[in-house]
């Protein structure tokens, strides 16, 4: 039994982000970080290693600096990676990019009790697309927001959260889940982890290594190829600056109270 | 004859997936029956609901009272309760069969599982969580004279890649915000959008055209062994969720309240009732787990325009900011002068939350008594 961890590094959204004037992001002035919802599907992962004794295998696709990543994973308990890297696959939209890894899973082989593990979405586009179109391209079933998972013989009973309560579901393996960060807390690197980290498998697919894959179409990867493009991006604006009142005190807020009052908002 | 998806005449129509949770119709399936009547009425051509379940006939009407021409029902004890697999084959084999241009999903979670995996499936591009979409050019760049810090005058809108006047654009915040950016599905149909919930405004009702929308039943194909997963349960939240998207007044709190957490949802909570709203929340108290998180507002949890928005110790990050800002009156207090919040708010307030709310309330109160 092998279990794939699809991981991303992004941008830190949370701390500053600066744009370009041209409107795109200016990526080489932030700080990069491994995905958050991405851990708890690592974290999840090794749970289910520590009790199987299963393998694990982090996943990436993404520019070279990305490997400095997967080592961390592997110090964290990951058996061990796989870089998905090439110009070519530069720029792909989720489509694109959930027909690559898919590919590379294939390339690696999907036996029938193995599992694939993604985060729910990434913090830089919050799309939540790529995992459940990785299972489509590979034919596998998935559940998204999984916030728990029990391992039942071949099947996988999970935990499946919607807006307004949640429903238990029974898959059968291969099989793909989707994590979010109740499902878990993520663990530290070990120390023996850090130690290890550079003699384990880091094994690196770029694309000559896929391009005869089955489930790549070359027609429809990378920048030009992904069916979706960007038609134009811009800043929000910013909105009007408003009135910052005088004081904290009870004249304060009988004089807020009595603005809205006159307007009729209250 | 195969399905071709680039045969981009081929395709034509407006198509919503028309979320039903129990019987009971998703309230964003109204929002986006809403827009889809708009996006129909700029191409010139039909809108159609998608609707699956199990004799769920008696709920198709009232998608015509919002707007949609005709409602295609797939009803089948195979679909009663939402599965992945078994409404991505029959979305997907009455996509190939009918050829809709346009098919927009809510960005549920349910949404959210199944519309990328029909994509993948159709061959087609996806935008996720739109919050705004044109077909009309001219309305698309008023859009942006409104809602961008672009220049639009003298800029290019053409496209030798594709017709601009035709092709829907999708516009989605990214970075959390940060960046807005308007996607386009130019070669392969149907041009796939996710929307977010609360974002697209709901039509009156018109009880004419409920009356006179057109129900069809189309034939399908769907066998239990399609399905590879099993429901096991269905459990709904024994505890009423509060309804942030519906409010007119929405009282939030942020991580101004750790100093004393219970006082300062209780003080939140007697504001907002006051004025007649509900309590919502950053992300910073979720996470803390001070507060449940349907009471989230931002990036990752709704979006919201009530009448009112108070923040109360809430910093502003811009997540939290990408789901609030369009308020219509928005009232912050908190201890930094300097706290990003104040750049969105009408009405600022520097200072202590745990004094000047109790104060709010007492002078809110005051007025109120004035009018009764």
């Amino acid at each position: 039994m092998k279990i794939y961890v699809c991981v991303k590094q992004v941008p830190d959204t949370s701390g500053k982000v600066a744009v370009n004037e041209d409107g795109t992001l200016n990526r080489a002035s932030m700080d990069t970080i491994t995905n958050p919802d991405d851990l708890n599907a690592m974290e999840a992962a090794l749970q289910l290693k520590d009790a199987t004794g299963c393998k694990v295998i982090a996943v990436s696709m993404g520019p070279p600096p990305a490997e400095g990543m997967l080592r961390q994973l592997i110090a964290m308990g990951a058996d061990e990676a796989i870089l998905i890297s090439g110009r070519e696959f530069g720029g792909s939209d989720t489509f694109a990019t959930s027909q690559i890894i898919a590919a590379a899973i294939n390339h690696v082989g999907l036996d029938e009790e193995d599992i694939v593990f993604c985060g729910r979405q990434a913090i830089d586009g919050d799309t939540a697309q790529v995992g459940p179109q990785i299972a489509d391209k590979l034919e596998i079933p998935q559940v998204t927001y999984v916030a728990d998972i029990k391992k039942d013989g071949k099947d996988v009973v999970v935990k499946r959260m919607l807006e307004d309560g949640y429903m238990t579901i029974k898959v059968k393996t291969p099989c793909l889940l989707t994590c979010i960060k109740e499902l878990n807390t993520p663990r530290y690197m070990s120390v023996s982890g850090i130690m290890e980290c550079y003699s384990k498998p880091l094994t690196i697919l770029d694309f000559d290594a896929l391009k005869d894959e089955p489930l790549i179409e070359l027609d429809t990867i990378g920048l030009k190829g992904s069916p979706t493009n960007i038609y134009k991006s811009f800043t929000p604006p910013q909105k009007g600056v408003g009135v910052m009142l005088e004081g904290d005190g009870k004249e304060t807020a009988e004089a807020l109270a009595a603005t809205l009052a006159a307007k009729h908002i209250i | 004859m195969a399905f071709n998806n680039t045969d981009i005449s081929a395709f034509k129509n407006v198509w919503v997936f028309c979320e039903q949770r129990q019987g009971v119709m998703m309230p964003t399936t109204f929002e986006l029956i809403s827009e889809g009547r708009k996006l129909a009425d700029e191409l010139g051509v039909e809108l159609y609901g998608i609707l699956l379940g199990d004799n769920v006939d008696g709920i198709a009407k009232q998608l015509g009272g919002y707007g949609a021409d005709k409602v295609l029902v797939y009803n089948s004890p195979l679909l009663k309760e939402y599965t992945t697999d078994a409404y991505t084959k029959v979305i997907s084999d009455a996509v190939e069969e009918f050829k809709p241009d346009i098919f927009l999903f809510g960005a549920s979670n349910i949404g959210r599982d199944l519309a990328p995996r029909c994509a993948a499936r159709l061959h087609t591009g996806l935008c996720a969580d739109c919050t705004h979409l044109d077909v009309d050019l001219d309305g698309y760049i008023e859009y942006l004279r409104t809602g961008s810090s672009l220049d639009v005058e003298g800029m290019n809108f053409d496209s030798k890649l594709f017709d601009v006047k035709t092709n829907l654009k999708m516009t989605r915040p990214a970075f959390g915000g940060h960046l807005m950016a308007t996607i386009v599905c130019p070669r392969f149909r149907p041009a796939m959008a996710t929307v977010r919930p609360g974002v697209m405004k709901r039509r009156d009702f018109d009880a004419a055209k409920a009356e006179s929308v057109e129900i069809l039943h189309p034939e399908f194909k769907l066998d239990a062994s399609d399905i590879k997963t099993e429901i096991l349960e269905i459990v709904k939240a024994s505890k009423k969720l509060v309804d942030l998207i519906g409010a007119e007044v929405i009282v939030s709190v942020g991580r101004g309240i750790s100093k004393d957490v219970e006082k300062g949802i209780k003080l939140a909570e007697e504001l907002a009732e006051v004025l007649g709203g509900v309590v919502g929340s950053s992300r910073a108290c979720v996470d803390a787990g001070w507060i449940t998180a349907d009471h989230q507002v931002g990036q990752t949890g709704k979006t919201v325009h009530p009448k009112i928005y108070v923040a109360l110790g809430i910093s502003g990050a811009i997540q939290h900011k990408a789901g609030m800002q369009d308020s219509e009156l928005i009232i912050a207090v908190n201890k930094n002068a300097d706290a990003p919040i104040f750049e969105v708010a009408d009405y600022g307030i520097c200072g202590d939350l745990f004094k000047v709310t109790p104060l709010l309330i007492e002078a809110f109160k005051a007025e109120k008594a004035k009018k009764a």
